[in-house]
């Protein structure tokens, strides 16, 4: 290669960057088309949440999967004191979390981070407040492992569904050919917790066309949701889960506490992470009070006053974190779109579990 | 004989020059838009240089904790950019410690 072609190189090259810049900008000018703020309008179908329920290759639950996974999930023999099941902590009667600021584990000890919801969790990429755990499978077995939780550990758990002559034949129906062993108790319980599904809330069907399912202060509150200008909550909740699964701090109090959790940091130990918690899902979230990962606020016009702070302790805060130009009646807004994004309480149906064997 | 080693020296010099150039660093350039890398892959040579544009309207951040390549550029907002020279060979995982979702492989060859 001669020096002139280097040169025409390095110029083709400082060429295509610019040139690839130019495109960048048509096609941001391109995508940035307006929302359109009218029931069912196509503008706001990116808001819709997939039909399609994403799945592990080796777990499409069935029914006798879902079935078993309700059973394992509210059976509390799975807990070293016979007294808690996952149920315990993501309880139906409070949104799937338990209406406490931070969870109770074993022997009532008091945790550090409220326990979330587990609406929509299926659609997730990480699971946790600290996203250490990558699916609801790998998940499912945490806190029977942790001592601070259920307590009874995986060779409890299984030891007592091997022991279960019923357990044993459901475990059979739903997973042929495959031992009863904590693989197939997570990915029951996984199976059963992806039904817990959120997508027909008065926003969902707004958003498909019902013209009545949202009040006009309710449509007011989601252009303040995601204007960046005012609620800027797009930027992080966003479509269609009302998440981003990233990881943020905020700016709460708790941060300022010595020694606060670092949330996210200790899994990543990347600077921008330290008290970094990921972005919950917004969907029925009406019923699961207190809000954030340390319970701190009670309600949701409690959560909206702490972000036109811009975050309470400055430390450590997000850079996508910024003070908020809300007047009282938009805050009031804003909580009423959030109301919309939660369905009407249904009445829930326990398992019958399987008889203990003594 | 004087001018025979200048004459050698002289093209010497000028053969290194242009061996030089030819295994001169390339910078490549790698966009953060819709909360994604604009590219999940890319392949690079040993001493090249990635810059990496963020096209959101909000902050992105890069880093990687791969052992073939450890950094953290920090965080920056839309327009912005931050460049680094992978000076060994290797795969390196590239994150947004903001959003995890945004992942891409750079493999560094020698």
């Amino acid at each position: 290669m001669s020096i002139f072609n280097y040169n025409g190189k390095k110029t083709l090259l400082i060429m295509s960057h610019f040139f690839a810049l130019i495109m960048v900008g048509l096609f941001q000018t391109a995508q940035s088309k307006e929302l359109v703020f009218k029931a069912g309008n196509d503008s706001l179908k990116h808001w819709l949440m997939p039909k399609k329920i994403p799945h592990a290759e080796n777990n499409i639950p069935t029914q006798a999967r879902i079935e078993l996974g309700k059973k394992l999930f509210f059976d509390p023999r799975l807990s070293k004191d016979n007294n808690m099941s996952c149920a315990t902590c993501h309880n139906p009667m409070f949104g799937w979390s338990d209406g406490l600021a931070t969870a109770k584990g074993f022997k009532s000890k008091q945790l550090n981070r409220a326990s979330p919801t587990i609406v929509n969790t299926v659609f997730q990429t990480l699971q946790m407040w600290d996203g250490r755990k990558k699916d609801l499978a790998d998940q499912a077995l945490g806190p029977m492992m942790s001592p601070d939780e259920m307590n009874i550990g995986i060779d409890g758990a299984v030891h007592f569904l091997q022991g279960n002559q019923h357990y044993i034949k459901l475990f059979n129906q739903a997973y042929p050919n495959e031992p009863v062993n904590e693989k197939t108790l997570a990915k029951a319980i996984a199976s059963f917790e992806s039904t817990i599904i959120s997508d027909n809330s008065p926003f969902d069907r707004w958003v498909r066309g019902d013209k009545k399912a949202m009040t006009a202060q309710q449509i007011n509150g989601f252009k303040l949701f995601v204007d960046p200008n005012k609620g800027n909550c797009e930027v992080c909740h966003s479509a269609p889960n009302f998440t981003d699964n990233g990881f943020n701090n905020i700016g709460l109090a708790s941060h300022g506490n010595e020694n606060p959790d670092l949330g996210r940091y200790a899994i990543k130990p990347i600077k921008i992470l330290r008290g970094a918690f990921k972005t919950p899902t917004l969907r029925e979230v009406v019923h699961t009070a207190p809000y954030f990962h340390d319970g701190s606020a009670k309600t949701l016009e409690e959560v909206i006053a702490h972000y036109v702070t811009g975050g309470v302790v400055k430390q450590d805060l997000s850079p996508n974190m910024k003070p908020l130009s809300l007047t009282p009646q938009e805050q009031a807004d804003l909580v009423a779109f959030l109301q919309a994004l939660s369905t009407p309480a249904e009445e829930f149906t326990l398992p019958i579990l399987p008889k203990s064997e003594f | 004989m004087a001018l025979r080693v200048k004459t050698f020296s002289f093209t010497f010099c000028f053969l290194s020059l242009l061996m030089s150039i030819q295994a001169v660093a390339e910078d490549h350039v790698v966009g953060q838009k819709d909360k994604a890398f604009t590219k999940q892959t890319l392949e690079i040579q040993k001493g090249d240089t990635v810059e990496f544009i963020n096209q959101d309207p909000f902050f992105h951040n890069v880093f990687s904790l791969s052992d073939a390549k450890l950094f953290d550029l920090g965080s920056f907002p839309k327009g912005e950019s931050r460049k680094i020279t992978f000076d060994a060979a290797g795969e390196v995982e590239v994150e947004c410690a903001i959003h995890p979702d945004m992942l891409m492989t750079i493999t560094v060859k020698e």
